[in-house]
């Protein structure tokens, strides 16, 4: 199961170390992860996803609060959140593939960042099943590079 | 206004923190440090491994219930350190390490005794310290001591600069602690204790079960108040033991591995257990599945992550263990003044036949050494006054088994790491902070000379601890496995004369006697507790004597082995 963590930690050296190493020894794997600062410059959030039982889920968050930098857990509810990735494809593409891709690219609300005489880049942003959409519909131009960032994700405003 | 050096204000620090001893060793790094502690009436204590300073402070800390402080310098100080902080870690004692480091500029260079130290300290500390201005000094010393000394305590790092240490600063310069995300629940949710009264009230078939947390909290006169209004039988873990007294009927000792068959029947029978500072080690339930078939899960602790960690839980209660049963007593009391006093005289009566029945044997009549005549005879002739340290091993075990404690504090042992060596310079700790005690370390010949530099740490500062070494020529606990499991083949756990114990105190200054008749145990105990000065006695013990009862790793701890050859002894 996917869980999405969200952590308020004190913005500091070495508490992003703190972090991993914690997953690592107890014995989970990050499958993504995303830190920046929050509105306020002394606190950073960081979001991981993880995968893992609930049980070990509640253990691994009670292990967090015990570090003393982290300020505060929210495990996410993905029924009710808005989440999303940022990712940079770099295709292979000359003059005859263009239109094709450009066409794939505004159904997905996508944008060409960058054209080179061989290559071009495209820029998506949006939840997982939206980018691996994409990334599956370029695949066959011949993907040079794909970076993406660690997803990000917030919870929603209440419906009352 | 004044400016003192970072050194300085580090002293000054601890002075605010109430340090009155510090246990170290000087290098490179720390020389201004230790510049400014020659004018401080801060007492130190050099020992002659770092390792030693770690299990000095952590033995100081668990007879007194304060912070012990260890220092070291960068480098190979740092990582020598690193075994007793994660012994500390693991049995919660409240400790401030400081480590030097090499200058600001020179951090990650791989410079000359460079130690990235809190990163290797980061999973054995409840946090650590990088201090990289002077004037995060005052802030950083006064969060470390709160945050080792609170909540769940533990051992926490401060790595400083050698730069930081010469850089000045303004002698009031102070900065007020901030730590957001440090909030330890002490007074447990009402509602919840509310409920576990009731439980225990209803309960025809509960146990306590006591460990470490009890006695950082300081909660036994409480828990001594508690059985004595509710009448339910306690057992302890190892780290628990002391927290109530063993003569009391109601105790039941220690339960688990090496535990009484006695604890761990009741364990297996009981229905309630009302779980108080201790973490279900493995050592005590044994195989998990089969821990306390018939029993329901009350659990008091301060740390959340321990509850719901080994076993499932009915009540969780998260607090401080003195403040939770405090209220958890009232509660109670409440409960049966309106409902009536519960009828457990049928529980009681088995507990007593089980104690009866089951109670820890060995071979009396043996002309041999037995180790548990030797611990029976400490106990008798210290009249159980005594703070008993130990070892790690068979040593370890049979000093738990056949020494009563009645006291909190009275037993210092590494119970989570279960670390070799720990004995010694936790005795040197322990006297320091309590010089009025006789302080008695338990030692094996293995776990001692892993530390037996530490005799001279001892022996020069007049720090006249007591060593009861129980020498059988094994590491007697991997031997006794080997025996067991692995058919009698003693892969390198033969130490046999492998040095005269007796000169070897003697070459330090310190007093040997040695023992290999059972008619001379008794004076030489009586001897070495006479005489002013560090003394070591050599117990030639039965070499292949065991440990019982043992459960056997995966089984459940109602399946003792039972030495065959003392069934009716």
């Amino acid at each position: 199961m996917g869980h999405i963590i969200s952590v308020l930690v004190e913005n500091k050296a070495g508490v992003l170390a703190k972090i991993s190493g914690l997953f690592s020894r107890r014995g989970f794997n990050i499958e993504s992860l995303a830190v920046g600062p929050t509105d306020d410059e002394k606190i950073s959030r960081i979001t991981l996803e993880v995968n893992a039982e609930e049980h070990s889920i509640e253990q691994i968050i009670k292990q967090l609060y015990k570090l003393i930098n982290v300020i505060k857990i929210q495990e996410l509810n993905p029924s009710n959140i808005v989440e999303r990735e940022l990712v940079l494809i770099k295709l292979s593409a000359d003059s005859k593939a263009r239109p094709e891709i450009l066409e794939i690219v505004n159904v997905f609300r996508a944008n060409i960042v960058d054209v080179a005489r061989k290559s071009l880049m495209v820029e998506i942003t949006g939840n997982s099943t939206k980018v691996r959409a994409l990334e599956d519909l370029l695949r066959p131009f011949g993907i040079l590079e794909l970076v993406r960032t660690g997803k990000i994700a917030c919870s929603r405003g209440s419906k009352d | 206004m004044a400016k003192i050096t970072g050194a300085q204000m580090i002293i000054k620090c601890l002075k605010e923190e109430g340090v009155e001893v510090i246990f170290g060793y000087p290098g490179g790094k720390v020389i201004p440090l230790y510049d400014a502690l020659f004018d401080s009436d801060i007492k130190h204590i050099l020992v002659r491994h770092e390792q030693g300073a770690a299990h000095a402070a952590d033995g100081y800390a668990r007879v007194t219930g304060k912070t012990g402080v260890c220092i070291a310098t960068s480098g190979p100080g740092a990582t020598n350190l690193v075994t007793g902080i994660a012994n500390a870690y693991m049995d919660s004692i409240p400790m401030v390490a400081i480590t030097g480091q090499v200058s600001r500029a020179q951090i990650g260079t791989d410079a000359f005794q460079e130690a990235d130290i809190t990163g290797i300290v980061a999973p054995v500390t409840k946090h650590d310290y990088l201090v990289k201005d002077v004037r995060e000094l005052p802030k950083v010393i006064k969060e470390a001591f709160k945050v080792a000394s609170t909540g769940r305590p533990g051992p926490v790092l401060i790595d400083i600069p050698l730069d930081v240490t010469t850089d000045l600063i303004d002698e009031n310069f102070k900065v007020e602690i901030n730590l957001p995300g440090y909030k330890p629940t002490i007074k447990g949710n009402l509602k919840q204790v509310k409920q576990a009264a009731k439980r225990i009230a209803e309960s025809k078939k509960p146990v306590i079960f006591a460990g470490g947390g009890i006695i950082s909290s300081g909660a036994s006169d409480v828990l001594k108040k508690f059985v004595k209004i509710a009448k339910i039988p306690v057992i302890t873990s190892l780290l628990g033991m002391g927290s109530f007294p063993e003569d009391n009927q109601l105790s039941l000792s220690m339960a688990g591995m090496h535990g009484t068959k006695y604890a761990n029947l009741t364990f297996t029978e009981a229905d309630l257990i009302v779980a108080i500072g201790v973490r279900f080690d493995d050592r005590v339930t044994g195989k998990l599945s089969e821990f306390a078939p018939n029993a329901e899960i009350i659990h008091i602790d301060i740390d959340p992550a321990e509850i719901g960690k080994n076993v499932k839980v009915l009540i969780p209660i998260v607090g401080d263990a003195k403040i939770v049963l405090t209220d958890l007593k009232n509660e109670y009391e409440n409960y049966i003044e309106k409902k009536g006093i519960p009828d457990r005289k049928d529980w009681l009566t088995r507990i007593k036949y089980l104690k009866n029945a089951y109670p820890l044997k060995y071979d009396r009549n043996s002309s041999k050494i037995k180790p548990a005549y030797v611990i029976e005879k400490i106990y008798e002739l210290t009249g159980g006054d005594a703070i008993i340290c130990t070892e790690v091993g068979q040593n370890q075990m049979w000093a738990a088994q056949f020494y009563k404690f009645t006291q909190p504090r009275t037993l210092v042992s590494s119970g989570g790491l279960g670390t070799m060596g720990f004995g010694l310079p936790a005795a040197i700790g322990a006297k320091i902070g309590r010089p009025d005690k006789t302080v008695i370390d338990i030692a094996g010949d293995g776990s001692i000379q892993m530390v037996s530099q530490e005799l001279s740490t001892a022996v020069t500062n007049k720090i006249n601890i007591k060593i009861m070494l129980l020498n059988n020529g094994y590491l007697g606990m991997v031997r006794q496995w080997q025996e067991f499991f692995f058919k009698r083949r003693y892969s390198q756990t033969c130490i046999h004369n492998c040095v005269d114990f007796v000169k070897l105190v003697e070459a330090y200054g310190g007093v040997g006697i040695s023992v290999k008749k059972k008619e001379e145990v008794e004076g030489a105990i009586k001897e070495a507790l006479g005489i002013n000065n560090v003394v070591l006695v050599d117990f030639w013990i039965d070499k292949e004597e065991n440990v019982y009862p043992m459960v056997a790793p995966g089984s459940p701890i109602s399946e003792m082995l039972e030495s065959e050859m003392l069934e009716g002894v």
